[in-house]
């Protein structure tokens, strides 16, 4: 790096004439992200089963308790956090009862954190375990706002209240577009707990954990409620249309849709001669979906012409799938008056070949992200090298040899001419 | 290479004395102060909230298996980028098969960039406790066609996961240690028509939080590249073989006072 600085500044020297008005764009911004503070919901089994005495010798419910005490002493101090119970009063055995039983332990706001500790020292495993009704019940209590929101679903066992799925739960709650992750940690999970805890992380993009030991709980837990206090830019909530005339017009900015599989949605941007476009999208895999799949973004014409397509296949396991595309509009220079300002139309579609197997639900569609950016054009390149240079020994060669020759050539010329002169 | 470099700038008569002003212009704007210095210990879990990342600093992270974790970093046109991962695996006493992870390489518009060389992927043994995995890109150019993805100035992704693994292994700790390296390729891959700004999301409305989104001493100018240096080296060169040229053939002929 220090030759390269050196050789610039080298090269400036010579050529700083050159070098006006060219300079590079900064990159450094100041526009807050998210003015609201983030909303983190702990969402804790208390069923029956948490009295297993699995976790480093001790029982599953006081392996949580002491994690709990651990991170609300650590809790950042911007984040709002909540806590609720699943199954922590009714020990009966009435499943309309039990299913119901989930109730606000700690209300979501700023943290009182021996008030918190007391609340979680009264709890004892008792119950079922709802936990379709206690992630409706925490996005709920995270409601309102524009904060980001993180519910961190913590238990040991698979949930007892069918039909209620708390997977699909889960994906509507995401697809109401309330910005919420669930993060979930299983317990000593067994298998079918692990395959429904997989699924609702999956269905909203958060992370799914297994803990065997304590400090691995507290740890987790910890890192998760930073991780919701960690600044992000909140994507806006567009609905592309079906066909690119009704679509919505969009500025830069970041935009989150749902498409289904093997829909397509379109959406129009301006852009004006001179600037460039640039957009990019990802679309989510929040369920299971077949091995190979993949995503097309096209943008094309008012009338339906091409410009530009970028596109992405994938196989395998997966999170999301992204490609994007620019597309620099050119300067008019023949055009006159208003034709040469006027911006172009360009209808961006957005297609995916995502599949399924027939046991899944297609409904809501899976998440679209779509991020659109408009700069200024790039420099039109006139040559393959930049600015037309040359480079390398080759180069060099030529041009000695070159010079030698028209030296040789102008001596002997000289020469002659004086050889001339003198004669005469 | 750069010894030749060094000695191509230092034909350039004027260098020195102007120096100063051309490093600054060559750097452009001075890197913000306070930018922290500590390397990351926390992974992004989506492109949004990807961690970034400075050149040659070894970012870890704890995380658990089938996260997917995000990284960020600049590449500048000239540069050509390399990541490394290395993954300490859950004990193996916990594990039940064979698992494969993989790096994935993303640019500035979330395309996929592919490698050169590297071990992309990798299947890492039940019994193997830590796996390597490595990914260098194609040099960065200062420009590209609209149609290709060739990889231009701005923001990389790094993604790491595991693609492949028997679902009990799932959610189990694991420690991983990612780092980004880059390598000045010189003018070789300096094209025309550069971009006018770094493919940078989120450039338009500056939305990106301020702290390693850019190269430390700024993205460098559109017009630079060392073909100056060649170019210029070359001419002077030419000139001096026109100068000897010339006093060969000439040769005694200048020693005739003109009477």
């Amino acid at each position: 790096m220090i030759t390269r600085k050196w050789v610039a500044a080298g090269a400036c020297g010579l050529l700083a004439t050159l070098a006006v008005g060219l300079l590079p764009t900064t990159a450094s911004a100041g526009e807050p992200v998210s003015k609201e503070p983030p909303k983190v919901e702990l969402v804790l089994d208390v069923s029956g089963s948490m009295r297993a005495t699995d976790i480093d010798g001790q029982s599953r419910m006081s392996a949580a308790k002491q994690a709990f005490n651990e991170v609300l002493d650590a809790v950042p101090g911007e984040v709002r956090l909540g806590i609720r119970t699943l199954g922590a009063t009714y020990p009966g055995d009435d499943r309309n009862v039990g299913c119901k039983d989930t109730k606000a332990l700690y209300p979501v706001g700023p943290l009182n954190r021996s008030e918190a500790k007391t609340a979680v020292a009264t709890l004892a495993p008792t119950g079922w375990t709802p936990i379709g009704p206690a992630l409706l019940g925490a996005a709920d209590d995270l409601k309102g706002g524009d904060a980001t929101r993180r519910i961190v679903l913590i238990t040991d066992g698979e949930d007892t209240c069918a039909p209620l799925d708390p997977c699909e739960v889960a994906r509507d709650i995401a697809a109401q577009g309330i910005h919420l992750t669930i993060d979930t940690l299983g317990l000593v999970p067994d298998a079918k707990t692990r395959d429904q805890l997989v699924c609702i992380a999956e269905a909203t993009g958060g992370t799914y954990t297994s803990v065997q030991h304590k400090d691995e709980l507290s740890g987790r837990v910890r890192q998760l409620v930073d991780r919701a206090a960690a600044p992000v830019v909140t994507p806006v909530a567009a609905q592309g249309a079906k066909e690119c005339q009704s679509a919505p017009k969009l500025g830069a900015g970041l935009y989150s849709d749902r498409e289904t599989f093997g829909e397509h949605r379109w959406y129009k941007v301006d852009v004006k001669p001179g600037q460039e476009l640039r957009a990019s999208v990802s679309l989510a895999a929040d369920r299971a979906v077949n091995n190979d799949y993949g995503v097309m973004l096209r943008a094309s014409t008012v009338h339906g012409r091409e410009i530009v397509r970028g596109s992405e296949a994938g196989d395998g396991r997966t999170d999301l799938i992204s490609t994007g595309l620019r597309y620099p509009k050119a300067v008019l220079d023949d055009a006159d008056g208003d034709a040469e300002t006027a911006p172009e139309t360009v209808c961006l579609q957005v297609s995916n070949s995502f599949s399924a197997p027939a046991s899944v639900k297609t409904t809501p569609g899976m998440p679209v992200e779509l991020t659109i950016d408009l700069v200024d054009g790039p420099a039109h390149a006139s040559d393959a090298a930049a600015f037309g240079l040359g480079r390398g020994w080759w180069l060099l060669g030529v041009l000695v040899l070159t010079g030698l020759v028209a030296g040789l050539v102008w001596g002997w010329i000289s020469r002659w001419r004086i050889s001339v002169w003198r004669t005469n | 290479m750069p010894a030749v470099r060094v000695l191509a700038a230092a034909l350039l008569t004027g260098a020195a004395l102007l120096a100063p002003a051309g490093a600054a212009l060559a750097a452009g704007p001075s890197p913000k102060p306070g930018g922290s210095a500590a390397a990351p210990t926390e992974a992004g879990t989506a492109f949004r909230t990807a961690t970034p990342v400075k050149l040659g600093q070894e970012a870890t992270a704890d995380a658990s298996t089938g996260d997917y974790l995000y990284w960020s970093f600049p590449l500048d046109a000239g540069q050509r980028g390399t990541v490394r991962a290395k993954v300490a695996l859950p004990p193996s006493a916990s594990r039940h098969a064979t698992s494969t992870w993989r790096i994935d390489v993303y640019d500035g518009l979330r395309r996929r960039q592919p490698c050169m060389y590297g071990v992309q992927a990798a299947p890492a043994p039940k019994e193997s406790a830590t796996l390597a995995l490595s990914c260098t890109l194609r040099p960065v150019r200062t420009g590209a066609d609209t149609w290709s993805d060739d990889p231009l100035p701005g923001t990389y992704y790094l993604r790491l996961t595991v693609v492949d693994l028997a679902q009990e292994d799932l959610g189990q700790p694991v420690r991983a240690q990612v780092q980004a390296d880059a390598k000045d390729t010189g003018g070789a891959y300096a094209v025309d028509g550069a971009l006018a700004a770094p493919l940078v999301p989120g450039i338009t409305a500056a939305r990106q939080t301020a702290a390693g989104t850019g190269p430390e001493d700024g993205w460098s100018g559109p017009w630079w590249s060392d073909r100056w240096i060649w170019t210029a080296a070359g001419g002077l060169l030419g000139g001096l073989a026109g100068i000897a040229g010339y006093r060969l053939t000439r040769g005694s002929g200048r020693t005739a006072p003109r009477a």
